[in-house]
């Protein structure tokens, strides 16, 4: 078989393989932070947790009820989801006249405790969670196999990707969004009921990890820390894409992953800070990130 | 223009005696700083009414404090029987009274289209988007554009002309004519006459004096957060060197 650039297509493919499933999930994690900084202005530090405990109900829904994984991927946004919706109408809600800090502080906490109780419980070494039926074994390309799951995962994270994206930038409920992040004080002037749309957004973003966890169970081991290990990766992202920027957390969450493979491919040691090492570099260019509104 | 088409389900009625918004004693903050200490508005249903005073007087606090739009606010606001103080911003937008606010809250991330259909309808009776189109002709032209690349004049057509749609029927005007070119501020002011026909009430918050002689029926003075005068458009010749002395021109 033909090398390009003395590297084995399979391990070229494989690498990008894996560098589009982190984009993946760069890109729903990052899209689910900025739609909640964008109207709340906190930068929620518990998404880490919130994904890591997607992956975990998913376990528990299969291990304690028989739930099996296309339920989970329904149900458990929808549960963790809520529980998000909780937490900002009994603890967040409280900070909006205090300074960003503190939102940032509480999400923070918020994130330790619900480590430290899968930690507690479900200790540090990783629950299995098997791939579904539908989606094992793979394909063989020719150049590269293709496990389906991975495939799958890519297909379904751009898809939520993209239609979240649709309803943020095209739709009516978008455009309310949209005008609260601007001007909640005009927007609830016009007799719109701008809490409760802070309340919902909340929880939809925490909702986005939360189907970013149930993706990534069957990929990699359900692990208390999962979530802690990702987040500081995906809050470079967001700093490289621009906070708030809908379209740029996506595209930036599945270049950055992709830049990631390719390192891994060319310069192996280099893979764990390329995206730390570009986002220092977008911060010097262009402090506002990639896709970012100057204010 | 052809006037019938504009016809609403709205009474055309003239200035009537019934009081659409009383206002009595309202105070306001921002934070700990104190801005209003008392104002005193009586509106009649069908007026056009104006509020004058040097900068920083309190005019436009007084319109976001009757919207709600304060935090920390006392006093009494009645509009159609009902006392709005306590309510919320949102609830006092569902009684029928709506803004139009000093920067024209046109907002960039919105089309103009968006912009136009946003604030939700809060009772029957408002313009229909094809009766906005022809008191503003500019807005069809450019509805797919961002909101914020409209001109001055057009984006303060944009901003009076989404609140028509929504059935309120109390217009809070803040500065309409700010910064605008004599020619859009005609027809601005064109409008205004055009919508007091209609049976809209507004409050008008106006820097450009000769503006607001045209157009409104009284005119309240504003002091220092307080209503200090009321003069009637008909005895404003009658009245120009307290008005001068007032505005401090
Ligand atoms: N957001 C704000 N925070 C603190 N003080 C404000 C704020 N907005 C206005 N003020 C103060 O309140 C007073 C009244 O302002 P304003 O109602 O805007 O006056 P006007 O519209 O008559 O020019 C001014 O002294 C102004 O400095
Ligand atoms: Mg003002």
């Amino acid at each position: 078989m033909i090398d390009l650039l003395g590297i084995p297509p399979q391990a070229l493919f494989g690498q990008l393989l894996l560098g589009l499933i982190n984009g993946a999930f760069y890109a729903i994690l990052s899209l689910g932070l900025a739609i909640i900084f964008g109207l709340l202005n906190i930068i929620n530090f518990a998404h880490g947790a919130q994904y890591m405990l997607g992956a975990l109900v998913s376990w528990m829904l299969l291990n304690y009820l028989g739930i099996n994984y296309w339920w989970a991927l329904l149900l458990v946004p929808i549960i963790v989801g809520f529980t998000g919706v909780v937490l900002e109408r009994v603890l967040i809600s409280r900070l909006y006249h205090l300074d960003h800090l503190y939102g940032l502080l509480l999400t923070f906490g918020l994130a330790l405790i619900i480590q430290g109780f899968a930690r507690n419980y479900y200790g540090i070494s990783g629950l299995p969670y098997t791939i579904p039926s539908q989606l094992a074994g793979g394909q063989n390309l020719g150049f590269m196999f293709l496990p389906n799951y991975r495939g799958w995962v890519v297909v379904a994270s751009l898809a939520v990707c993209i239609t979240t994206w649709f309803v943020i930038e095209k739709t009516k409920l978008g455009a309310y969004l949209r005008a609260a992040t601007e001007n909640p004080s005009l927007v609830g002037a016009f007799g719109i009921n701008v809490p409760r749309m802070i309340t919902l957004t909340y929880g939809f973003g925490v909702a986005l990890a939360a189907f970013a966890g149930v993706l990534a169970a069957p990929i990699y081991s359900v692990n208390p820390n999962m979530g802690a290990d990702l987040i500081i990766v995906v809050f470079a992202v967001v700093v490289i894409g621009g906070m708030g920027s809908i379209l740029g957390s996506i595209l930036t969450g599945f270049g950055l992953g992709l830049v990631e493979g390719l390192t891994r491919v060319f310069y192996p040691e280099g893979s764990a800070v390329v995206i730390f090492v570009i986002m220092a570099l977008v911060l010097l260019v262009k402090p506002a990130g990639l896709f970012g509104r100057t204010a | 223009m052809a006037e019938a088409a504009l016809a609403t389900e709205r009474p055309a009625t003239a200035a009537s005696a019934a009081p659409l918004l009383t206002v009595r004693g309202l105070e306001a903050w921002y934070g700990e700083s104190h801005v209003l200490h008392g104002i005193d508005l009586d509106v009649r249903s069908g007026e056009v009414v104006t509020l004058l005073g040097r900068n920083g007087a309190g005019k436009t606090t007084t319109l976001k404090s009757i919207m709600g739009m304060l935090p920390k606010r006392k006093g009494s606001v009645v509009f159609e029987g009902k006392e709005l103080m306590h309510l919320p911003a949102r609830h006092i937008a569902k009684a029928g009274i709506a803004i139009c606010p000093e920067e024209r809250g046109v907002f960039a991330s919105l089309s103009v289209q968006e912009n136009l259909m946003l604030p939700p309808k809060v009772r029957d009776g408002g313009l229909s988007v094809p009766q906005i189109f022809e008191l503003f002709p500019n807005l069809k032209e450019r509805l797919s554009s961002q909101g914020t690349k409209l001109s001055g004049g057009e984006q303060q057509m944009l901003a009076i002309g989404r609140i028509l749609r929504t059935g309120a029927n109390l217009l809070l005007l803040d500065e309409p004519t700010e910064g605008l070119a004599p020619v859009i501020v005609q027809q601005i002011g064109h409008t205004i006459a055009r919508l007091k026909k209609e049976g809209f009430t507004i409050v008008l918050v106006e820097q450009n004096f000769h503006f607001a002689s045209s157009v409104a029926d009284r005119h309240y003075i504003v002091e220092q957060g307080r209503t200090v005068d009321m003069i009637e458009n008909s005895e404003l010749d009658a009245n120009m060197d307290k008005l001068h002395a007032y505005l401090g021109v």
